[in-house]
């Protein structure tokens, strides 16, 4: 598990090139969602938190669907398969390093969000917890489909095509958690909504755990 | 006749029997029929026999069977909802404050229904594939996938007819509304995926894996757009619904779910005919074979 998880963050500083094109993708992308609602300074920072994830959904696209780059070229992946070991290492290693990725892009991309949308909090230790469990709910998913999609034809379309549907419930909570910090909480609905995190992480981290070994297996 | 209906049709006909009969015979005045039964058990025999003599029939769509099960049942969903239809929209009272609208009631509850036990098959069969790898569970997974999706987009379409005059909008944040399109896409994605997949195992085993993944995710996002926004009625029981209303609901609910276990059933050959061709391809003409050798 070590030197799987050694191997992927050995990958990614390696192609850390592509970590900073993603995170330049997704703040552009938060660029481009102030025109669409206009220089209003009011409703942009109300609609904040759905911006800066909408922009993290649609980069993180980008990162999980190269992130099985490496295991495709020169049929490694097959090499992989072959140590003696359970794939779900395999799994484990990839998804918890994806994880780590989003967790950058969503640190990057949050100052990008309360510059451009005056949007700020202090209270950063709970809105890291709220990125956190946000991208891991991305990552877990993400990583299964990634390893199908990498195979096939085309996998720039079909990984977002049957990611996003599946990640309606962590978005909207990770949206509804991170606007409640952003423009604060009267009402203590936080928890409710990082409960539902959790618990979606919990059940998407196990099953695809569970599922991973027969989606590689040859 | 093949001997392997039998069950199916006496499962359907016990429905059929607790369905319509009994409650008829009551309504006219004829009690005893019922056996002392409570009405709402009579329902819930009905429904579950119904659903259970439709899912027999889906286990005998071996290849190389005949198609008339299949064409069986499709003729008797024709005619239940047609019958359905017609009380349903000539012979039912308008609802009190709906009105005439009300009306679409009567095939957008059915299509609700048979749309999630059509996903719900599609998901036992993907379980059942991934432990027994048997090739039909994979047709099986691809007919109801598809007959699912079929339903899930009349479902929205239903909706979004109905919501206009009584909610004044086409569409609206609701947790079933908004569950029904994000199943209705994540399936669309799992086909998609399939068509995109052209070894068969790798299709057959990825496509399970996605339909157990999205099938999961339908209680969560019912339960996450609940807490977010809601403004559906309430789920109706035989109790809130008036009597005047069961007769074309459970005829409808009948043909609907007659006709979704039929297209199911010669869906499902039809992807095993062309797997069989995919997993050994029929040999060369000899014309072929010449140029070939």
């Amino acid at each position: 598990m070590i030197h799987a998880l050694r191997k992927e963050f050995l990958l990614q500083w390696r192609t850390r090139a592509q970590l900073m094109a993603v995170i330049v993708f997704g703040a552009s992308a938060l660029l481009l969602f102030s025109f669409a609602v206009g220089p209003n300074a009011q409703m942009l920072r109300q609609f904040s938190a759905g911006f800066m994830w909408l922009g993290l959904l649609l980069s993180s696209t980008l990162t999980l669907a190269e992130s099985f780059h490496a295991e495709m070229e020169n049929r490694a992946l097959e090499g992989l398969m072959l140590l003696p070991m359970s794939p779900r290492v395999i799994y484990y290693g990839k998804a918890l390093a994806n994880w780590f990725q989003l967790v950058l892009l969503g640190c990057a991309l949050f100052p990008v969000m309360v510059v451009l949308y005056d949007a700020g909090t202090t209270d950063l230790l709970r809105l890291f917890l709220v990125i956190a469990l946000g991208t891991a709910g991305l990552s877990a998913p993400g990583t299964l489909y990634a390893a199908m999609t990498a195979q096939v034809r085309s996998k720039q379309t079909l990984l977002p095509l049957l990611l996003f549907p599946l990640i309606v419930p962590a978005l909207l909570a990770s949206v509804k958690a991170t606007s409640l910090i952003v423009l604060g909480d009267p009402m203590q609905q936080l928890a409710p909504w990082i409960r539902l995190l959790a618990a979606f992480d919990a059940i998407y981290w196990s099953l695809c755990g569970l599922l991973f070994g027969r989606v590689v297996e040859e | 006749m093949n001997k392997r209906v039998v069950p199916g049709i006496v499962l359907l006909a016990i429905g059929a029997y607790f369905g319509f009969v009994v409650t008829l015979a009551t309504f006219n005045g004829v009690a005893g029929l019922g056996f002392g039964i409570p009405t709402g058990i009579q329902a819930a025999i009905a429904a579950t026999c119904a659903v259970l003599g439709a899912l027999y029939f889906l286990t005998i769509d071996d290849v190389g069977d005949s198609t008339a099960p299949a064409a069986w049942l499709a003729g008797a969903g024709v005619v239940c909802f047609a019958i359905g239809s017609y009380i349903g929209l000539f012979v039912a009272p308008p609802e009190q404050y709906m009105g005439e609208v009300q009306r679409i009631m009567y095939v957008h509850v059915p299509s609700a229904w048979c749309a999630l036990l059509a996903m719900t098959i599609a998901f036992a069969s993907a379980i059942l594939f991934l432990l027994r790898t048997d090739w039909k569970w994979d047709a099986r997974m691809e007919g109801s996938i598809e007959v699912g999706v079929v339903l899930a987009f009349l479902l929205c379409c239903q909706g979004a007819i109905w919501a206009k005059p009584t909610w004044g909008v086409w569409w609206d944040w609701d947790p079933r509304l908004t569950t029904t399109a994000v199943l209705l896409f994540a399936f669309l994605g799992i086909l998609a995926l399939r068509r995109f997949v052209d070894d068969p195992v790798k299709r057959g085993i990825w496509s399970a894996v996605a339909t157990i993944i999205a099938y999961v995710d339908v209680p969560i996002v019912y339960f996450s757009v609940r807490w977010w926004n809601s403004l559906h009625q309430q789920q109706s029981n035989p109790g809130t619904v008036s009597r005047q209303f069961w007769l074309p609901l459970r005829a409808n609910a009948f043909g609907i779910l007659f006709l979704m276990v039929a297209f199911i059933m010669l869906r499902a050959r039809i992807s095993a005919l062309r797997l069989k061709t995919e997993l050994a391809p029929p040999p060369l003409a000899e014309a072929q074979l010449g140029e070939a050798v």
